[in-house]
């Protein structure tokens, strides 16, 4: 089994109104110095890669699924575990 | 003409829906499960607003996987009448049936409000009974109503006359050109995030959505006629 981690953000492009926010909410704690704010989703996966080549699964999954991309893009970490 | 509303798990406009059909309309209409997988002998489908599958991961995202989808997408491909609003909004673009997203409104608020739209396309069967440029007011209850896509697909939904509705003075949400609604390249699919279905009644206070059902009904039975 191997764990992933998968990270689904808004591209570049589109408005984050909720970083914005938050952001704007970290100023007024005094930290000034963040300059950028972005939230995302984040799901930690498990796969059986003997089932199935990881990174395809991987990316059929967030592709298919957990991914939008018509706002959105992705990222992912494959952790240790027994490959 | 007969008309399936289908009922997805949170699903929470579809009685709206069927009773400004079948109640003030008078139509042939019927409640149709998610997990059918068919609707055979359907001249029209209505996807509900509501929080189908609670909004998890997207909103539409997890219906789009349901039994009835692909007969949805057969009937949009058939050129039969495919209607979503709110969460039907977004459960067709998230099926790819209309181009785009909806995100989260940039205010972070859900907004309920009644809002002014302009009817900048009367050519689709859903909206032959409004005048174009008319203003009308409908009930808008959303938190994820931001219409987005990218500039291509702007300018294609402009090009080829897909903006059926835009909010007039008032943008509630943050959407990309004021999109209030859209409507597929051949005009028989029609997704939009304010409610016609709560403006069919004097006693509603708004009977400005009304002439949205009677003008599906209206082509829907000439179209029965030509056949």
């Amino acid at each position: 089994m191997v764990d992933v981690r998968i990270f689904v953000t808004y591209k570049e492009s589109v408005f984050d109104p909720q970083g914005e926010t938050i952001k704007n909410a970290i100023h007024s704690l005094g930290h000034d110095e963040v300059e950028n704010v972005k939230v995302g989703k984040f799901f930690e996966v498990t796969i059986d890669s003997e089932k199935k080549d990881l990174e395809t699964a991987v990316k059929e999954i967030s592709e298919e699924l957990l991914v939008n991309f018509n706002l959105e893009t992705y990222r992912f970490e494959i952790l240790g575990g027994e490959a | 003409m007969k008309i399936a509303v289908v009922v997805f798990p949170g699903s929470n406009c579809d009685i709206d829906l069927y009773e400004a059909l079948a109640t003030v309309c008078h139509a042939d209409v019927e409640y149709v499960s998610h997990k059918r997988d068919n609707l055979d002998g359907f001249d029209a489908v209505m996807l509900p607003g509501g929080f189908s599958y609670g909004d998890y991961l997207r909103c539409g995202a997890i219906a789009r996987f349901t039994n009835i989808m692909p007969a949805i997408v057969k009937m949009a491909n058939e050129g039969k009448f495919v209607f979503g609003t709110c969460n039907g909004f977004q459960i067709l673009t998230e099926a790819g049936l209309l181009p785009g997203a909806l995100k989260q409104n940039d205010s972070l608020k859900f907004v309920c409000k009644t809002v002014e739209l302009e009817v900048v396309n009367n050519k689709t069967p859903f909206t032959s009974q409004y005048g174009l440029h008319e203003h009308i007011k409908l009930p808008i209850a959303h938190a994820d109503g931001s219409y987005y896509a990218d500039e291509a697909t702007l300018e294609q939904l402009e090009a080829n006359n897909q903006v059926v509705f835009r909010y007039a003075k008032e943008n509630p949400n943050g959407s990309l050109h004021d999109i209030a609604g859209i409507c597929n390249e051949r005009g028989n699919v029609l997704g939009m995030m304010p409610h016609p279905e709560r403006a069919v009644e004097a006693i509603l206070g708004n009977t400005d959505g009304l002439r949205l059902f009677k003008s599906l009904l209206e082509n829907g039975i000439k179209t029965e006629v030509t056949k």
